[in-house]
């Protein structure tokens, strides 16, 4: 018996947006630990050839994972994983950007499901591979 | 470049015993708009313990933390993570390479609770950008 009864393979999970804002940049950066200031500094990502702040790769990860455990009302999680291929540039300003998270079912196994994730921002793929297994 | 492929194979100290408080699990998953009330603790919360590990790694071969960008994160868990677990995390350097100008450092982490239990093991690859 599972307890996400939806998890069935080949089933599209309703795609979850997410705005990401400089503050919360700021935010994450501090209950992280990740000071890195090409997440906060303009002046130190441009010195170091990026386009802009982005946002830290665990921190869309995090996004990701959020719309995982909405998916399946808070299932254990046993893996979770991604490729950072493309930064997502935050602007300055008080709209930000929308990053959306898609995800289908590919098997449920073994009491494990595991769910392929489609991560974009602008129409661009800003996580490679996306992943997570959770108990279903 | 301070990290060359010598330092393949090699354990970095444990960070110290970091105890999952509410406070902490609440504040960070606030920081994606999630409202935590006690649930299960989100699956990146690891990442505070991987980070701190991360950090002191770049300290101590003395790397620039602008210079360096995430360039995956993986996490495999043993068992949910709970408030009030003691954690420590030890980085092991897992490889080196150079590619286009930028070193590509492999890095895993073993996430382990006060009884020495694996909790987490997380592997993340830090690429350090060349000067352009």
């Amino acid at each position: 018996m599972s307890p996400v009864p939806d998890l069935e393979v080949g089933a599209e999970l309703v795609t979850q947006r997410y705005v990401v804002r400089r503050s919360d940049l700021v935010r994450y950066a501090g209950a992280s630990g990740d000071l890195n200031p090409i997440h906060w500094s303009d002046r130190v990502a441009t010195e170091v050839g990026l386009p802009g702040v982005i946002a830290h790769g665990m921190y869309t990860l995090a996004l990701a994972a959020r719309a995982v455990a909405t998916w399946t009302g808070d299932a254990e999680v046993v893996e979770l994983g991604a490729k950072f291929t493309a930064p997502v540039v935050v602007p300055d300003d008080d709209t930000g950007v929308e990053v959306e998270v898609a995800g289908t079912v590919a098997s449920v196994e073994d009491g494990l499901a595991t769910l392929k994730l489609t991560v974009t921002s602008g129409g661009q793929k800003v996580l490679g591979m996306p992943k997570a297994v959770v108990r279903a | 470049m301070p990290v060359d492929a010598s330092l393949v194979g090699r354990t970095y100290p444990p960070t110290r015993p970091y105890t999952v408080s509410e406070a902490k699990v609440r504040e960070l998953a606030a920081t994606t708009g999630a409202d935590w009330d006690g649930g299960p603790v989100p699956p990146t919360f690891p990442i505070v313990l991987a980070f701190e590990a991360m950090n002191a790694f770049l300290e101590a071969e003395g790397v620039e933390l602008a210079r360096i960008v995430h360039g995956d994160q993986k996490f495999r868990y043993e068992r949910p993570l709970r408030v009030g677990d003691v954690l420590t995390a030890a980085l092991t350097v897992a490889s080196v390479r150079s590619i286009g100008g930028n070193d590509v450092i492999g890095t895993t982490s073993e996430v382990r609770d006060a009884d020495g239990a694996l909790v987490c093991a997380t592997s993340a690859t830090l690429v350090h950008r060349g000067a352009a």
